[in-house]
């Protein structure tokens, strides 16, 4: 499936919660269902710097594609997680690097994307994409 | 009589709505609101005598110079300094922080030490780390223990004839606790060591007297009290400003200048380099009068009050505990739920439209000692009402069941 194929359909699920509470339910019950990132990745240099939560994420590249891992300390952030891994995971590099991410505004998690906020949506975003770009490189 | 609901008009930002619920706001700690009394004189300030002070003939300016000494005079009234120069403005807690520890950098040597406890702000421990590189001094902790209170027998052995600094906040912005720095004072005076107090979580609760405390240097920021952002002071004992050498150069700080020489100007100007926050100076000092009028022992007690209040009913939540449960502290109560981040239960409180501080507060090696990664911090003024602390628990109640 496209990277936007995916997002359209996290859109869809997320129009079905009638409010923040249920929208934040689902996401919390993602955090749980996230498989966990291998001890051995679970290192001070897969650290997202900028996120209150620690957030680990390790990647790698099978047949051309970035596969992500990942985790944190706190439910929620794992959440987020869940639903980005699912967006950008097994997808080619290169889609990663164009995707856009407005649909994060869509499921109406755009506050968890003010500087502010703590958990760092958008460093672990640019770190996905950085992953990309590295693995990009390799490829060209 | 103290009516809260009365005192709440007074703040047009508490009768604001937070994702669709009213704001309940007790991240007091990081800032307080501002009053209409306050926000009236910014108004003022740029509607009416906007001018640079010190320095103009002109009417504005004269005008604009004679209110902010006049905050200057209510400041040093209020923390009873016996000279109005011995108060200088900064850009807050910290900047007055940074300005005596590198005044210190040209009076330490090395061998010479500096004691700084382990309740401090991120804030209070860097610039003394720099000091430390930059004189060769030595850093001396004095440990707490599991309530949260500083351990003084430590304290005493730590104390020497080296010591040259100590360096403690009067109330720990994480954990609330009062420390006993009428003690501290007496003790480092005895073997000739200066005393700072960082008295940003002090000055919102009570009255500093520092002439009764013989304190050296204290510190402060309007914003925890009812004024502005990016002005505070510092209070320096006029002996040690006047050996302290200038923090930065520019305007205002010298008396004459020539390519050979230039001779500083008289406290506090010295201190004060280029054009100053003059409206905040001037906010600073109306919001020391709005809590003047209110009165620091209504203030107290009433604080006193919620804390007891919602100590007891955050307690009776199965799996919460609080840090810092010292008696003797301030109207902040630290705490996490069992299994769960605090990052979690911010977010959740959040969305219920309470406004709590979440995380390690710049004081990292507090939650190092408790193993945590942060707390949740719910810090009250006294514009908080019981009806707030009821959400606040509920919140917490719901935060739980979502969570766990």
């Amino acid at each position: 499936m496209t990277i936007e194929a995916i997002q359209n359909e996290i859109i869809d699920e997320f129009s079905m919660f009638e409010d923040w509470e249920e929208r934040y339910q689902y996401m919390i019950d993602l955090g749980k269902d996230l498989p966990l990132i291998d001890d051995q990745y679970k290192t001070d240099d897969n650290i997202i710097k900028g996120c209150q939560s620690k957030v680990w994420v390790h990647a790698e590249m099978n047949d051309n594609k970035v596969a992500f891992t990942a985790d944190s300390d706190a439910i929620i952030t794992k959440g987020i997680i869940a639903i980005l891994i699912r967006v950008f995971s097994n997808q080619h590099p290169k889609d990663i690097i164009e995707a856009n991410t407005d649909f994060i505004d869509k499921i109406g998690l755009k506050e968890h994307l003010s500087p502010t906020r703590a958990n760092g949506l958008v460093s672990m975003i640019k770190q996905l994409k950085m992953y990309a770009i590295a693995y990009q490189t390799q490829l060209n | 009589m103290f009516k809260v609901d009365q005192i709440r008009k007074d703040f047009p930002i508490l009768s604001r709505q937070v994702n669709g619920k009213p704001l309940v706001y007790f991240d007091n700690a990081a800032t307080s609101q501002t009053p209409q009394q306050v926000i009236d004189v910014i108004v003022d300030y740029y509607s009416n005598y906007n001018a640079n002070i010190h320095r103009g003939v002109h009417a504005l300016s004269q005008e604009a110079t004679d209110v902010y000494e006049q905050a200057r005079h209510k400041i040093q009234a209020h923390f009873n300094a016996k000279h109005a120069h011995e108060i200088i403005f900064t850009s807050g807690t910290t900047h007055g922080i940074n300005l005596v520890a590198n005044g210190f950098s040209s009076i330490l040597k090395k061998g010479d030490e500096i004691i700084v406890s382990a309740l401090e702000h991120h804030s209070n421990i860097v610039p003394w780390q720099m000091l430390c590189k930059r004189t060769g001094a030595t850093l001396k902790v004095i440990p707490m223990n599991q309530a949260g209170e500083l351990e003084m027998d430590v304290f005493n052995e730590l104390l020497n004839q080296n010591t040259k600094l100590v360096f403690v906040n009067h109330i720990s912005n994480a954990l609330g606790t009062i420390n006993s720095i009428e003690y501290i004072i007496e003790k480092a005076h005895s073997v000739g060591a200066a005393v700072l107090v960082d008295g940003a979580q002090s000055c919102p609760h009570i009255k500093p007297d520092v002439q009764d405390l013989d304190v050296d240097f204290y510190v402060a920021s309007a914003h925890k009290m009812c004024g502005p952002t990016g002005v505070g002071m510092l209070y320096g004992k006029e002996e040690w400003l006047n050996k302290l050498p200038p923090y930065q150069g520019g305007g205002e700080m010298i008396a004459e200048v020539t390519f050979e020489k230039t001779t500083y100007a008289a406290l506090p100007h010295k201190f004060e380099a280029g054009t100053p926050n003059i409206c905040g100076g001037i906010a600073f000092g109306a919001a020391i009068d709005y809590m003047n009028a209110i009165g620091f022992d209504t203030i107290a007690t009433y604080e006193h009050e919620l804390l007891e209040y919602a100590t007891e009913k955050l307690s009776s939540i199965d799996g919460l505990k609080i840090y810092g449960t010292s008696k003797h502290k301030t109207s902040v109560i630290s705490f996490n739920l069992e299994g769960i981040h605090p990052y979690d239960v911010g977010t959740i409180l959040d969305k219920l439209g309470i406004a709590v501080r979440t995380g390690h507060h710049c004081a990292q090696p507090i939650m190092d000692y408790f193993k945590i990664p942060g707390t949740v911090r719910a810090s009250f003024a006294f514009y908080n009402t019981k009806v707030e602390i009821d959400a606040l628990v509920e919140g917490v109640i719901k935060a739980k069941m979502m969570l766990s």
